[in-house]
């Protein structure tokens, strides 16, 4: 239990997918001009992570990895599919991104328009293939564990880009030299909040 | 002042347009409201009737940090004699100290208000003092020992990246001070923590210490798992090793009523502050002897009280998280982001092994999350009276 705990701050605040690896930075930037945008793809950041990490961690370990396929007879457990991993978790994110994308349709159609082409592109959000990369790479003892490291990632990009949009939306009236207006100021803001996040860095779970 | 006066009357005709010096008109008007509250008024929409502009605010903020900045000075030479073994007057002291410390204001000033007035003349706004507060904090939550470039390049990075780039005074979202030393404590991290740095040891004979002594902070000992030498009563009164103006909680009680006094330091984010990390070191208190390792049980095991008069926190809590810029707008927001701060600063302080003080980045934190607290606070407030409307 404690471990779960321990998975979930530390994806949120310590290993954030923004301001520790600055992953997903395409739509981060895009579509936090407003608070409420920003909690829709939020919202489906945490979804998509949540559900393509635990996917993909029984994908890697029932059928990619090396001698994962043995559960179907011992003239398998030679059998190394990892080649096949980026593919098959693309595969895995493209589906669920279909999904989430004609849930929002149906059920949120003025949300679905403010994010436009930004929430079927989540397809190719680093921070989400980023997810089941790391979820691969730190070979996480359970499925539970791969899951709340999923969610605790999605959560930790939903604080990221909620707290960017309400600077966006506090400095949008300020008197910002010409050049750095918009994108400009938006990677300021991005570095000055990664040096606050320096808070967390190096806290051991 | 009637010298001043006739002064800035003569030479007014030569900043004015057509004059001389037109394009250093800011320059001129920064130093005729800093001297006269300025007579003209606004003449359209809401006037608010108040004898106090931004000037006079800034001077107050000033004012209340006298106190510990008098008592930096004394303490800093203090610790200079007495880690030295030699006993000398309180002035000597005192000199000592302000040899040391002047410098870093002056460079403070110079750096900091030379960009200010650079990019208003180029940028044709009026000089906002914003800068005289930042000016003087920044050299106050510097070590003693810190060279004098290192203080001039954070006021630049400070004053050029956390507050010109936004606009100037007023539209920054982190606090410039903050900003000022955390870059110097990621840029320089050998001259910014460590149990060197807090105290000058160097004379012309070179370095000669008394047996016995440590340059640690009261947080560094704790971190690392030493030996606390100072008693409570010097960790209230200030005689104690760390930045310039953090160590007397005295010093700074005097500079926090007189803030509370005046209505310009948020009461209401110094009390929640408070609060919140008095539960967070109760918190540590009950689950100290579940501690992972031994350093850390000792110092989850310190009396939640002692975590307000170690280190930064009342410095902090006191003069940076109050900046009415950077921190939370609305007053439920202050409440929320004051005891964030608090909770936040004792967490870092005792659970990440990285820093041995979590106020200056649990600031910076939580003026990160500000603008997300009013979102939200606003957003209650408008649904709450949306609800009403429509019961009536």
């Amino acid at each position: 239990m404690q471990d779960l705990v321990n998975i979930f701050v530390k994806s949120i605040f310590v290993e954030n997918m923004i301001f520790a690896y600055f992953l997903g930075m395409c739509s981060y930037l895009a579509v936090s001009k407003k608070v409420s945008t920003g909690v829709g793809l939020g919202a489906a950041v945490i979804f998509v992570l949540g559900i393509t990490v635990p996917v993909n961690y029984l994908l890697e370990n029932y059928v990619l990895k090396e001698g994962a396929l043995s559960w179907l007879g011992p003239q398998f457990a030679e059998v190394d599919l990892s080649f096949l991993s980026f593919i098959m978790f693309i595969a895995v994110i493209a589906s669920m991104v279909q999904l989430v994308e004609m849930i929002v349709e149906k059920f949120a159609p003025a949300l679905y328009g403010a994010l436009g082409i930004f929430l079927p592109l989540i397809a190719v959000n680093c921070s989400i293939l980023g997810g089941s990369l790391f979820m691969q790479e730190r070979n996480y003892n359970s499925i539970t564990e791969a899951s709340v490291f999923g969610l605790g990632s999605g959560v930790g990009w939903f604080l990221a880009i909620v707290a960017i949009a309400a600077i966006r939306e506090k400095i949008r009236y300020s008197n910002i030299p010409a050049p750095l207006r918009g994108l400009g100021i938006t990677f300021i803001v991005t570095g000055l909040m990664g040096i606050a996040f320096m808070a967390f860095m190096g806290i051991k779970l | 002042m009637k010298l001043f006066k006739n002064l800035l009357d003569s030479v007014k005709p030569h900043f004015e347009e057509g004059g001389k010096f037109e394009k250093l008109y800011p320059v001129y008007d920064g130093f005729a409201t800093f001297l006269f509250v300025p007579g003209h008024t606004s003449h359209s929409g809401a006037h608010v009737r108040d004898g106090i502009d931004l000037k006079r605010t800034m001077v107050t903020v000033i004012l209340a940090l006298v106190p510990a900045l008098l008592f930096g000075m004394w303490n800093a030479g203090d610790l200079h004699y007495a880690a030295l073994g030699e006993t000398v007057g309180f002035w000597d002291k005192f000199f000592f100290g302000a040899i040391k410390i002047v410098p870093m204001i002056v460079v403070s000033y110079a750096v900091g208000l030379g960009i200010e007035f650079a990019f208003c003349v180029i940028k044709k706004h009026q000089i906002n003092e914003g800068y005289l507060v930042t000016g003087m904090l920044i050299p106050l939550i510097m070590p003693i020992d810190i060279p004098l470039w290192m203080v001039a390049l954070s006021v630049v990075f400070a004053v050029v990246i956390g507050k010109e780039v936004f606009g100037g005074t007023g539209m920054n979202i982190l606090n410039p001070a903050l900003t000022a030393r955390a870059f110097a404590f990621f840029a320089y991290p050998t001259y910014m923590s460590g149990d060197q740095v807090w105290i000058n040891t160097s004379t012309d004979a070179g370095q000669s210490v008394v047996d016995g002594y440590s340059g640690a902070t009261v947080l560094g000992s704790y971190a690392t798992g030493g030996e606390v030498q100072y008693s409570v009563m010097d960790m209230f009164l200030g005689t104690i090793p760390g930045s310039i103006g953090e160590t007397s909680t005295v010093a700074i009680i005097i500079g926090a009523i007189m803030l509370i006094f005046t209505g310009i330091g948020s009461w209401r984010i110094m009390l929640s502050g408070v609060v919140g990390a008095i539960v967070m070191g109760l918190i540590f208190n009950a689950v100290a002897p579940y501690a992972i390792s031994p350093e850390q049980q000792t110092f989850m095991a310190v009396p939640f009280w002692q975590q307000l008069i170690m280190g930064g926190f009342a410095f902090g809590i006191v003069f940076m998280a109050t900046d009415p810029v950077s921190a939370a707008q609305t007053t439920r927001g202050k409440w929320i982001y004051g005891f964030l701060v608090g909770l936040f600063a004792i967490m870092i302080r005792v659970f990440n092994p990285a820093y041995p003080e979590g106020i200056m980045l649990a600031i910076l934190f939580m003026n990160v999350m500000a603008p997300l607290i009013d979102h939200y606070v606003v957003q209650a407030n408008v649904s709450k009276r949306k609800k009403r409307l429509k019961v009536a």
